[in-house]
C-alpha cells in the first residue's frame, strides 16, 4: 500500500488536512455527548402516566363568593358532567397526574418511626375514580360508594382504606404482598388499610426533578373533594372528546353561571405542557447534530473536491506511468482514511474529556468508550461515503491530462 | 481599492459556485444556530433586575432544625411567627413579606364572565424595592400598613380591563366580597424570572393585583401559593398562623456590606433568642443569599439547554474549520492571479487585502443567510416551548445585528490564515510553474 507517498503528499496540504481532522473529532466529541441527552429526555418523555390519557380532559371549576351549599352543588355538578353526551365518567379532584400541584405526604409502617419508609402523592376519587381514569388493578378492589367520605383543603383526616400504585407497594413491602397491610399517613392517628394496588399512576410533579425519586408513588384517598374550586377529571368515548368538551361546559353554565370554567384541556395537552423544555431541547439538540454531521461530511466533499482539481496533472501523471482507475480511487480513500482516522482519534478522547465534564455538572452517566468507538466508526463510513464522489472523478482523470496545459 | 478588491472579490465568488454555497451555508447556519440557542439560554437565565439584584435578599430562617429529613425544603420560605417579628424588631428597613393570592373578578363592563386575577400581599416598600413601575398614582403609605387599609395597586392589565378610560386610581375594586380602594396603577412590568418568588410559573408575568400584607392577614386571605408543613396543617386560621409550616417569601433591602453584616447578625441573635425561649432546638441556622444567588440555586435554565448552547457553539468552531479550509481551496485556486498581480506591482498586504474583501463578502452573504437562520430557529423555538418560557424568547434587532456581526467576523477569522497564505507566494513564481 502506497501509505509513504500519500503522506509527504499531506505534508503538502497539511492545513486543509489538519481542519478536516479537527471539524470530524469536533462533531463526533459533541454528537456523541449530545445522543445521551436527547435519549434521556425522549426516555423520561415517553414514561406512561398509566391513565387513559387520550381520552381523558380536565377542567378547573370555580364558584363566585361564599356558597354555603357546595355540597349540592357539587353533586349536581358532577351528575350533570357524567350524563352528558360522550362522557364515559369523571370525577372532581384536586390534582390529576402530571397536574404540577397537589399534595404529598410520607407513609410510615408504624406509628413510632421517625422517617416516612416511602412518599407518596396523594389524589382524591370517589367510586367513579377507577373508570374515569382508566387505571388497571393489579390486585384487591377499588373504592365502593359507602367508602367515600368528604375532604376540604387542609383537612387532617386519614382514609380508612386506601388504594395504592404498583411501585408504592414494592416500596413499602419489598419482599411481602402489600396488598391488606396497614400503613400510617399520620403517626398520630390511625392507620390506613390497603385495599387495593394499581399497575401505575403517575404523581402530578412528573417533570420536576424533585420528584423524580418517587414519579410512581401515588395513592389514592376514597374523599369527594368539598371546596369552592376543584378540577374535574374527564373520560369521553374514544373520538367524542371535542363534543364533550364543550357539552361539558355548556351544560355547567346551563346550571349555573355564578363560576369561572377555565383550563379546559385535553390530557395530550398537559402532556406537552409538561414536557415542552425537554422536548425542545432535544428537538433542537437533534437539529444541530445533524446539520453538523452535514456540514461536516460536506466540508470533507468539498475539499477533496478541490484536490482533485488541483492534482490533476499529477494524476494523469499516475495513470500514464501505469496507474489503473482502481488506485487512483484507493488513493484518496486512503488519505481520506488517514485524515478523518486520526480526527476520530482525536475525536474520542475529546469525547471522552466532554463526557467526564458533563457528568460531574449535569449528573449524566458515564459514556462507554465502546459507544464513542461505535460513533467514530460511523463517522469514518459517513467520511469515507463524502470523498466517493471527488475520488471516482478523480480517477476518470484520463492519462493524457498529464501533458496537457491546465 | 476597496471598490476594485470588491469587483474582484464578487467575480470570483462566481466563478466557484459549489465551494462558495457551500462556504455562506456553512456561515450561516453556523452563526445562525449559535445565536438561536444562546438567545434562548440568555433569556432563562438573565438577571431580571441587574440595578437591585446584588442589594436584595432574601430572608431565610430554618424553624423545622436538623433532625428533619425535609429541613432543606422550600428554604426561600418562612413561617408566618418569624415573617411578623423580623417585620416588628426592624420598622425602619426596607423590607417585604408577601404570598401570592387568587381573586375572582367580576368585569364592570360587557361579558358576565368572571375571571381569575393573580395577586400578591406585600408592604408598601415592595415597589421601590423591585422597581415596579407606576403608570399612574402610588404605592400605599407604610401608614396603610399599620392601619391594615383596605387599598391595592393594580397591575397594567387588570386596570385596563376594568377601567378602560384609565381612571383606576380613586376608584374601588372588590375582591372576596371586600372593597378595596385603587391607590396606584403599574406600567406593564415584566420581571422574568420572577425572582421573588420562584416557587411556581416563574415565567408567568408579574401579579395582577397587590394590596397590603397586613390587610391580607387581617381578611384571612390564605395562600394560593405553596404551603410546606413538616406536621399536619392546623385547621383553624390562628393555628395556621402560629403554624411552623413555611408559606411566605421575605424579602429585605440592604445597600451596603455592612448593613448585611449588621442584618445577618440580627437574624443570628434572633434565631438564637428562639432557642431561648424554646422554640428553636439546635443552633442558629439561618441564610441571607441576594436575588443573584436565589437565581442560582434555583437553577432556573433546564439541564438539557446548556448543553444544546455548547453544542451550537461547537457546531459554530466545526463551521468555521470548515470556512477556512474551503477557503484556503478557494484562494489556492487563484495563485496564478495573485502571481500576475504581484508581478504586477501589487504589494503582499494588497494582496492580503483583496482576500479579506473577498472573505468579508462571503461572510455578508453568510451573515445574511444566518439571521434568516435565527429568525426561522426562533420563532421554531417558541412554537416548541409553548407557555411562560416562550414568551420569553423576543425576536428584536439585537439578535438581528448579533448574527450579523458575528457571522462577518467569523469569516474574517476563518480568512485570516488562507489569506495570509495566498499573500506569501513571491510574484510571478505560479507564472514560471505554468
Amino acid at each position: 500500500m502506497e501509505i509513504l507517498p500519500i503522506l509527504s503528499a499531506l505534508r503538502r496540504n497539511k492545513v486543509g488536512a489538519v481542519l478536516i481532522a479537527l471539524q470530524i473529532a469536533l462533531t463526533l466529541a459533541i454528537v456523541c455527548n449530545a445522543l445521551p441527552v436527547i435519549q434521556r429526555h425522549l426516555e423520561r418523555m415517553r414514561r406512561p402516566t398509566g391513565i387513559d390519557e387520550s381520552n381523558i380532559f380536565t377542567l378547573n371549576n370555580q364558584w363566585v363568593g361564599q356558597p354555603q351549599d357546595l355540597r349540592s352543588r357539587i353533586k349536581g355538578d358532577l351528575a350533570t358532567v357524567r350524563g352528558s353526551p360522550g362522557v364515559i365518567d369523571a370525577v372532581e379532584t384536586d390534582s390529576f397526574p402530571l397536574h404540577g400541584g397537589g399534595s404529598s405526604a410520607g407513609l410510615f409502617l408504624a406509628p413510632e418511626q421517625k422517617f416516612p419508609t416511602a412518599h407518596t402523592a396523594q389524589y382524591l376519587v370517589d367510586e367513579h375514580g377507577f373508570a374515569t381514569y382508566g387505571l388497571k388493578l393489579e390486585a384487591g378492589r377499588w373504592f365502593t360508594a359507602d367508602e367515600i367520605g368528604e375532604m376540604q383543603p387542609h383537612d387532617t383526616k386519614v382514609p380508612g382504606s386506601i388504594v395504592i400504585t404498583r411501585n408504592l407497594a414494592h416500596a413499602l413491602f419489598p419482599s411481602v404482598s402489600a396488598l391488606g397491610q396497614m400503613v400510617y399517613m399520620d403517626t398520630r392517628a390511625a392507620p390506613s388499610r390497603i385495599i387495593g394496588i394499581v399497575e401505575r399512576a403517575q404523581t402530578p410533579w412528573a417533570g420536576f426533578s424533585w420528584a423524580e425519586s418517587f414519579i410512581e408513588n401515588s395513592t389514592f384517598m376514597p374523599y369527594e373533594f368539598l371546596y369552592k374550586g376543584q378540577y374535574f377529571v374527564v373520560r369521553t368515548r374514544p373520538g367524542q372528546m371535542a363534543g364533550a368538551m364543550q357539552a361539558v361546559q355548556n351544560r355547567l353554565f346551563a346550571q349555573s353561571h355564578q363560576r369561572v370554567i377555565d383550563d379546559v384541556q385535553p390530557f395530550a395537552e398537559s402532556r406537552k405542557d409538561t414536557y415542552a423544555v425537554p422536548r425542545a431541547t432535544s428537538v433542537l439538540l437533534t437539529v444541530v447534530c445533524a446539520v453538523m454531521l452535514a456540514v461536516t461530511i460536506l466540508g470533507v466533499t468539498g475539499l477533496t473536491m478541490y484536490w482533485v482539481t488541483q492534482r490533476r496533472r499529477q494524476i494523469g501523471m499516475r495513470r500514464a506511468l501505469g496507474a489503473r482507475q482502481r488506485d487512483v480511487l484507493r488513493y484518496f480513500q486512503v488519505e481520506n482514511l488517514l485524515i478523518a482516522g486520526s480526527g476520530v482519534a482525536a475525536g474520542v478522547v475529546l469525547g471522552l474529556i466532554g463526557n467526564l465534564w458533563l457528568a460531574r455538572h449535569l449528573e449524566l452517566a458515564r459514556m462507554g468508550v465502546g459507544y464513542i468507538c461505535a460513533g467514530g466508526a460511523i463517522v469514518l463510513v459517513f467520511s469515507q461515503a463524502a470523498v466517493l464522489w471527488p475520488a471516482l472523478r478523480a480517477a476518470r482523470v484520463p492519462p493524457a491530462a498529464a501533458i496537457r496545459a491546465l | 481599492m476597496l471598490g476594485y478588491y470588491l469587483q474582484l472579490a464578487l467575480r470570483s465568488l462566481r466563478r466557484n459556485r459549489p465551494l462558495t454555497a457551500l462556504m455562506i451555508a456553512a456561515i450561516g447556519v453556523g452563526v445562525g444556530a449559535s445565536v438561536t440557542l444562546y438567545t434562548a439560554l440568555e433569556a432563562m437565565s438573565a438577571d431580571p433586575i441587574p440595578a437591585k439584584s446584588s442589594q436584595l435578599f432574601n430572608v431565610q430562617v430554618d424553624n423545622w432544625g436538623k433532625d428533619q429529613e425535609s429541613g432543606e425544603l422550600a428554604r426561600e420560605q418562612i413561617a408566618y411567627p418569624d415573617a411578623a417579628a423580623l417585620l416588628r424588631a426592624k420598622p425602619a428597613l426596607h423590607q417585604s413579606p408577601m404570598y401570592p393570592l387568587a381573586f375572582n373578578i367580576r368585569p364592570t363592563t360587557g361579558d358576565i364572565k368572571q375571571f381569575s386575577a393573580p395577586a400578591r400581599a406585600v408592604t408598601a416598600d415592595f415597589f421601590g424595592m423591585f422597581l415596579a413601575p407606576f403608570a399612574s398614582g402610588g404605592p400605599w403609605l407604610r401608614a396603610d400598613d399599620q392601619r391594615h387599609a383596605n387599598v391595592v395597586v393594580l397591575g397594567a392589565s387588570l386596570a385596563a380591563r376594568l377601567y378602560p378610560a384609565g381612571n383606576a386610581v380613586g376608584n374601588v375594586i372588590t375582591l372576596k366580597d371586600r372593597v378595596y380602594h385603587i391607590v396606584g396603577v403599574l406600567k406593564p412590568w415584566r420581571l422574568e424570572p420572577r425572582v421573588y418568588d420562584l416557587t411556581f410559573r416563574v415565567f408567568l408575568q408579574t401579579e395582577d393585583i397587590y394590596l397590603p400584607f397586613s390587610a391580607a392577614i387581617a381578611n384571612q386571605l390564605w395562600t394560593a401559593g405553596g404551603n410546606w408543613c413538616n406536621r399536619p396543617f392546623p385547621p383553624t386560621w390562628d393555628g395556621r398562623l402560629a403554624s411552623e409550616c413555611r408559606w411566605l417569601q421575605y424579602w429585605v433591602e440592604l445597600p451596603t456590606a455592612s448593613a448585611v453584616a449588621d442584618y445577618h447578625g440580627f437574624l443570628v441573635s434572633y434565631a438564637q433568642e428562639q432557642r431561648r425561649l424554646g422554640r428553636f432546638h439546635w443552633s442558629p441556622d439561618v441564610g441571607l443569599p441576594d436575588a443573584r444567588q436565589v437565581l442560582r440555586a434555583a437553577n432556573m435554565t433546564p439541564p438539557g439547554m446548556r448543553v444544546s448552547v455548547i453544542a451550537a457553539f461547537g457546531f459554530l468552531l466545526v463551521c468555521l474549520f470548515n470556512a477556512t479550509g474551503l477557503m484556503l481551496a478557494r484562494l489556492s485556486g487563484r495563485f496564478t492571479e495573485f502571481s500576475v498581480r504581484r508581478a504586477l506591482g501589487a504589494s503582499r498586504r494588497e494582496i492580503f487585502g483583496q482576500c479579506l474583501a473577498d472573505a468579508t463578502l462571503v461572510g455578508v452573504a453568510g451573515g445574511v443567510l444566518s439571521v434568516a437562520v435565527t429568525l426561522l430557529g426562533l420563532a421554531f423555538e417558541r412554537h416548541l416551548l409553548r407557555d411562560d418560557y416562550a414568551r420569553l424568547i423576543v425576536v428584536d434587532v439585537n439578535e438581528v445585528i448579533e448574527a450579523l456581526i458575528l457571522a462577518v467576523v467569523a469569516m474574517l477569522g476563518a480568512a485570516i490564515y488562507p489569506a495570509w497564505d495566498a499573500s506569501r507566494h513571491p510574484p510571478a513564481w505560479k507564472l514560471k510553474a505554468e
